[in-house]
Order: structure tokens, then C-alpha cells, then sequence
């Protein structure tokens, strides 16, 4: 099976020499996304889920996996403004293209780390990820220096 | 009898007065300062034997393994490490933190909205609980001297 998926995918890829794109995503640029999001962990570019998760999440806040995270009213309608803007399904293009693409349309998934593309992707011994740098699987920047920027290749 | 003149330095070096200048200017600051006196008051009204803020009760606070929240924040020092003037680090995301001493971050403690904020995520998550305006009282004191 996994000779026959080769023989297949090798041609493919040749085929696609501009897969790069599907490891970018556009960078955060709005301040207070930045700073509010930015204070706890990596600003997580909008584009890794689409518009419907990013509304659930930022409607419950006070139970952001496990933390208070509340923010005043409008810090929260502007923060969720920006992600459905420029979410996944929204913009279509790079990660969020990858990404979204075995989501269904019934489901608003909160984990990025639990994307069926992120799994796949992300393969590892388990020691990998318990490494001290890594921490968790969110710590994107521990393996991708520049995720910040939007740029996932290594 | 002969008095003896007190002893008075010529001058004092210019870089000296310099220096004792900033680094004070650079400590004090308005918005900090006004966050203090709101805490001493809440302190105040919440027991009338309040006699201002300690810096050693504020490191205490700081190092004491209080183990009240989440397991992966023990104490202050689980994210800010052992010396509040080091870049720490987030024990749950991994995410880098500004030192938290005044001497090496002059902005801290000087926005109340973000000090009122991060006090109501880390108190819970480290303690248990909220922490008293004598506790953040305490610990922006012990910070201010670090």
C-alpha cells in the first residue's frame, strides 16, 4: 500500500513544486491580537481554523482549555472580528487551505494540535514531545523558528 | 580647641549625580505609583492595622510554593524562575516572559488594566485564590526593588 501511495504521490509532487504555500499562513499584524493573545502563547494565525471555531472559542473565554482568559467586551468582539476575517475557511489560501480541507462543516474544532492535517503531519516518539523546549504540542515556535512570521517549513 | 571641619567631598562626580538621577527617575513612575496607593487603600479598608507594603512579605509570596492551582504553577518562580530579573517562561505554553523586576522592565506594573488582569489569571492558577490588595501590593514593592 505504502509502495503503490509513493508511486502515486511522486509524480504528484513533482507536479506541485509550489507546495511551500501550504506551509505558510498570513502573520498576525493586529496590535491587540498581538499583545492579548500574544501574552500567553504564540498568536496562532487565524488561518488554522475556520471562521465557526474562532467565534466558539472566543464566546468562552472564562474556560479557555482549562484557564480564566476573559477579556473586557470589546477586547473580545475585536479580537473574534480579526479571526473570522482572516480564518481558514475565510481566506482559503496556505495552512488554511491544508488544514481545513478533511474538516467538516458540522464540526468547529478548538484544538489546532487535533486537525486531522496536524496529526498527520506531526508524527513523533513521544519523547519528542516531552522534551523541556517543547513543553506542548502548541509550542509551535520550539520546532518552527520563524512560526511567528507564518512560516511552518523545516 | 581646635574644631575639626566635617568632612565634605569637594565635588561630587558629575556621572555619579547622573546616575543616581535615572535610576531613580527610572523607578519611580506615576502610573505605578498611583497603582500603589489604590492597593494601600483597599489594604487599608480591609484591615485598619495596614501600615504600608513589605517588600519581604512580596518576596515571600513570590517564592513560597503555595501548590493551591494548577499543578504545573506551584509558585510564582515556576514561570518567572528563581530571579524575577531573568526572562522567564510560560510552564503551560512554553511561552517566553519579560523579566518581572522594575530594573530590567521599567514598564511593569505601570498599566493597571494588564497588572489587574494578569493578578485575576495568576493568583487562581498559583494560589488557589485571588490574591489581596496587600499581597499585589506587596509584590509590585518586592518587584520595584528588584
Amino acid at each position: 500500500m505504502r509502495v503503490l501511495f509513493t508511486v502515486l504521490a511522486v509524480p504528484l509532487l513533482l507536479a506541485t513544486p509550489a507546495s511551500a504555500d501550504d506551509d505558510w499562513a498570513p502573520p498576525v499584524t493586529d496590535p491587540v491580537v498581538r499583545k492579548e493573545c500574544g501574552v500567553c502563547h504564540m498568536a496562532f494565525q487565524p488561518a488554522f481554523l475556520p471562521a465557526r471555531s474562532w467565534r466558539l472559542m472566543m464566546g468562552n473565554l472564562q474556560d479557555h482549555f482549562g484557564d480564566d482568559a476573559s477579556l473586557p467586551a470589546d477586547t473580545v468582539r475585536h479580537i473574534a472580528a480579526y479571526h473570522e476575517a482572516n480564518a481558514g475557511d475565510v481566506i482559503s489560501r496556505g495552512v488554511g487551505r491544508k488544514f481545513l480541507r478533511r474538516v467538516a462543516a458540522t464540526e468547529a474544532p478548538q484544538r489546532i494540535t487535533e486537525l486531522p492535517k496536524f496529526v498527520s503531519e506531526h508524527r513523533f516518539p513521544d519523547h519528542v514531545w516531552k522534551r523541556p523546549d517543547v513543553l506542548t504540542k502548541s509550542n509551535c515556535v520550539a520546532c518552527h523558528p520563524a512560526a511567528e512570521r507564518g512560516d511552518y517549513e523545516d | 580647641m581646635k574644631v575639626l571641619p566635617p568632612f565634605l567631598p569637594p565635588f561630587l562626580p558629575p556621572f555619579l549625580i547622573a546616575t543616581v538621577v535615572l535610576s531613580t527617575a527610572a523607578l519611580a513612575n506615576p502610573a505605578r505609583d498611583a497603582l500603589l496607593a489604590d492597593y494601600a487603600s483597599q489594604a487599608q479598608a480591609a484591615d485598619a492595622r495596614f501600615a504600608g507594603f513589605s517588600a519581604d512579605r512580596g518576596e515571600t509570596l513570590f517564592r513560597t510554593r503555595w501548590a493551591g492551582g494548577d499543578e504545573r504553577t506551584p509558585a510564582c518562580t515556576a514561570c518567572h524562575t528563581d530571579d524575577p530579573r531573568k526572562q522567564g517562561r510560560n510552564a503551560k505554553t512554553g511561552r517566553g516572559i519579560d523579566p518581572v523586576a522594575v530594573s530590567v522592565e521599567p514598564k511593569r506594573f505601570t498599566d493597571r488594566d494588564d497588572v489587574e488582569k494578569q493578578f485575576g489569571r495568576d493568583c487562581p492558577s498559583v494560589l488557589g485564590r485571588d490574591c489581596t490588595a496587600l499581597e499585589k501590593g506587596d509584590y509590585i514593592t518586592f518587584m520595584k526593588g528588584q
